[in-house]
């Protein structure tokens, strides 16, 4: 690790200096305790930052991939959303649901967490520093429209928007329209289309036209 | 765990379910979300308590009683989670999008009294 500005740019030194925080010292301590009294080893918690590190969204870009192609899983996956997810190779290691959502002509969905941060990370990986924040939190409920037009997606009116809160079982995957334009597509190329935030639903897949676009 | 829409059982004659087993509500029954105000941090949100929905879903199979759970009590018995559809009329009066705009949220059977 060279800590000078080899790389080209300047920057400061990368430490931490501040005091850590109650929350902080309250983990240390517990994880401390947890090792010390042998339930838990550094092992298994490398393994579990291992775990989810795995995840990304770019599992989830797989699973509507496959959605948009076979009729057959698709209405498995909408049927019973971890099962469709474990027919892929994908584990629930923390013991969720999940229920995937189908945006359509005449529904959008949206996802969020009022209470905390519950988010589909078997499927997406850890969720974006916005959808954890407050404003994000409580104008989802509140004031969707106003929200998905920030992100520049317009909903129009004849189309309903449902907005599906997680509390602590449940969590949520939004399957987003095919886009026009991707007949014959591979799955491969699907999925390059879909972006997390298409499958938090505050944007659309990508259409390909734009994928290209200089 | 399983999480489908599937009604939870199929009975066969003279088999008898405990409490519990079988789901209190059933889909499109219109339920109320209690108006309970204990301390400490509970899984339904507030802004929901109070208001009323329409079950859209039946989570199977049962669950555990998590906030029991997480006070560190002895949840005993598991119970439905059910999905609930509340249009944002019913939560915000002065809400200016489409009215068939809505949410949808799991609330434990524990929450729910039938309207």
């Amino acid at each position: 690790m060279h800590e000078s500005n080899e790389h080209g740019h300047p920057h400061a030194e990368i430490s931490h200096t501040e005091r850590p925080g109650y929350y902080e010292i309250m983990e240390t301590a517990v994880r401390e305790l947890l090792v010390e009294k042998q339930l838990i080893g550094a092992g298994e918690i490398r393994r579990q930052i291992e775990v989810l590190d795995s995840r990304t969204p770019a599992l989830g870009a797989k699973i509507v991939a496959r959605a948009w192609l076979d009729p057959d899983f698709k209405a498995r996956l909408l049927e019973n959303g971890r099962a469709g997810c474990e027919e892929l190779g994908i584990s629930f290691y923390d013991d969720t649901g999940l229920i995937v959502l189908e945006n359509t002509e005449k529904v959008h969905n949206l996802i969020v967490c009022t209470l905390c941060s519950c988010y589909p990370r078997p499927v997406l990986g850890l969720p974006p520093d916005w959808y954890k924040l407050k404003p994000y939190r409580s104008r989802a409920v509140s004031e969707p429209r106003a929200v998905l037009a920030e992100f520049g997606t317009i909903i129009p009116d004849d189309v309903e928007i449902r907005v599906s809160d997680s509390t602590s079982m449940v969590r949520y995957l939004v399957l987003p329209r095919r886009p026009e334009g991707t007949e014959g597509f591979t799955e491969e190329q699907l999925a390059a289309l879909v972006t997390r935030d298409a499958m938090i639903g505050v944007i659309p897949a990508n259409s390909p036209a734009a994928e290209n676009a200089p | 765990m399983q999480h489908n829409a599937q009604e939870p059982h199929a009975s066969l004659p003279g088999v008898v379910f405990a409490a519990g087993e079988s789901p209190l509500f059933a889909l499109d029954d219109s339920v109320r979300i209690l108006q309970r105000r204990p301390i400490g941090h509970y899984r339904v949100p507030t802004y929901l308590r109070g208001k009323v929905g329409t079950v859209v879903q039946i989570i199977t199979p049962v669950g555990i009683d998590n906030e029991e759970e997480g006070f560190g009590r002895d949840a005993g018995v598991k119970l439905h989670y059910y999905r609930i559809a509340i249009p944002m009329n019913e939560l915000w009066p002065e809400y200016s999008g489409s009215p068939r705009d809505g949410l949808r949220i799991e609330v434990y059977e524990t929450w729910l009294e039938r309207v």
